[in-house]
């Protein structure tokens, strides 16, 4: 149960983002082209994520600890710095230029779109290179 | 290129996407941020005893496409750039921006937002801006 439940949350995920139209990057850069050929229906996509979401983890929150876990591992930070806000704004000039996010470049690959094909190794260098170079040298920076 | 309003289509899909993250929450108290997901995977990881589940949902996010096929309907049509270099740069920038950032459209997007997450929502308008801006550039001033 404990990797089936992981498992079925990954095939969902990856369904819904099918469904959606979410893993078609002309319809993300759509979303995104307000002043062109601007479609909405992303912000249906988040508004349908969030509308399940929001009460679902409040009712799982009622629990003590998750089903297969002793706690619930959620983000403790609530501070606000550089990094998030130019991370974010990186990652947007990404999403903009490709159309595509983790979720849905990784959800598209089994269809071999040469973009995706493309997309997908330099998503995970870059990872690579932030977890590597840049956070050792603003943690050296910083400290 | 237009590509056609489909409201209840992507208000199913985000459902998913959010049944997804709920159960992910319920089983194992985790976020559903695939960018989170995929670069723990990436050496130096923090917690070896998370890689099993971190690549186990990967594994379930590629059997997506593939199951679809075994349903009657059709897949919804993909329209991918095949210009190398720009997708390679797209990439680039997603993968380094969103372990900078702590996150991606899903985990800042969908889970931040829902457990109203201040640092969340700054990312979220702030990878919006930016993805309009670009393809605004892109679009409206680069002649793409």
């Amino acid at each position: 149960m404990r990797f089936f439940s992981t498992l079925l949350a990954g095939v969902l995920f990856g369904t819904g983002l099918l469904i959606s139209g979410m893993a078609n990057p002309a319809k993300v850069q759509n979303f995104l082209d307000l002043f062109g050929s601007w479609d909405p229906s992303l912000a249906f996509v988040m508004g349908g994520a969030i509308a399940v979401t929001m009460p679902g983890f409040w009712l799982v929150r009622k629990r003590a600890t998750p089903f297969f876990s002793d706690i619930f591992h959620l983000p403790q930070r609530s501070d606000y710095d550089a990094h998030l806000v130019v991370g974010a704004a990186t990652f947007g000039i990404g999403w903009g230029l490709g159309g595509f996010c983790p979720g849905p470049a990784i959800t598209a690959l089994p269809l071999a779109a040469t973009g995706a094909l493309v997309f997908v190794p330099a998503m995970l260098i870059g990872m690579a290179i932030a977890k590597f170079v840049a956070l050792r040298v603003w943690r050296a920076a910083s400290s | 290129m237009e590509t056609e309003f489909t409201p209840f289509m992507s208000l199913l899909g985000g459902a998913l996407i959010g049944l997804s993250a709920v159960i992910l929450m319920a089983a194992h108290g985790r976020i559903a941020g695939i960018s989170g997901l995929i670069s723990r995977i990436i050496p130096p990881s923090t917690n070896r005893k998370e890689q099993p589940q971190n690549l186990i949902f990967i594994v379930g996010l590629l059997l997506a496409a593939p199951l679809w096929f075994l349903l009657p309907a059709q897949l919804p049509v993909q329209l991918v750039s095949s210009n190398y270099l720009l997708m390679a740069i797209a990439g680039l920038l997603v993968g380094f921006g969103s372990v900078i950032g702590n996150g991606c459209t899903s985990g800042h997007g969908v889970c931040g937002i829902s457990r109203l997450s201040g640092r969340s929502i700054v990312a979220t308008l702030t990878f919006m801006g930016t993805g309009f801006l670009t393809v605004f550039i892109l679009r409206h001033m680069a002649g793409g």
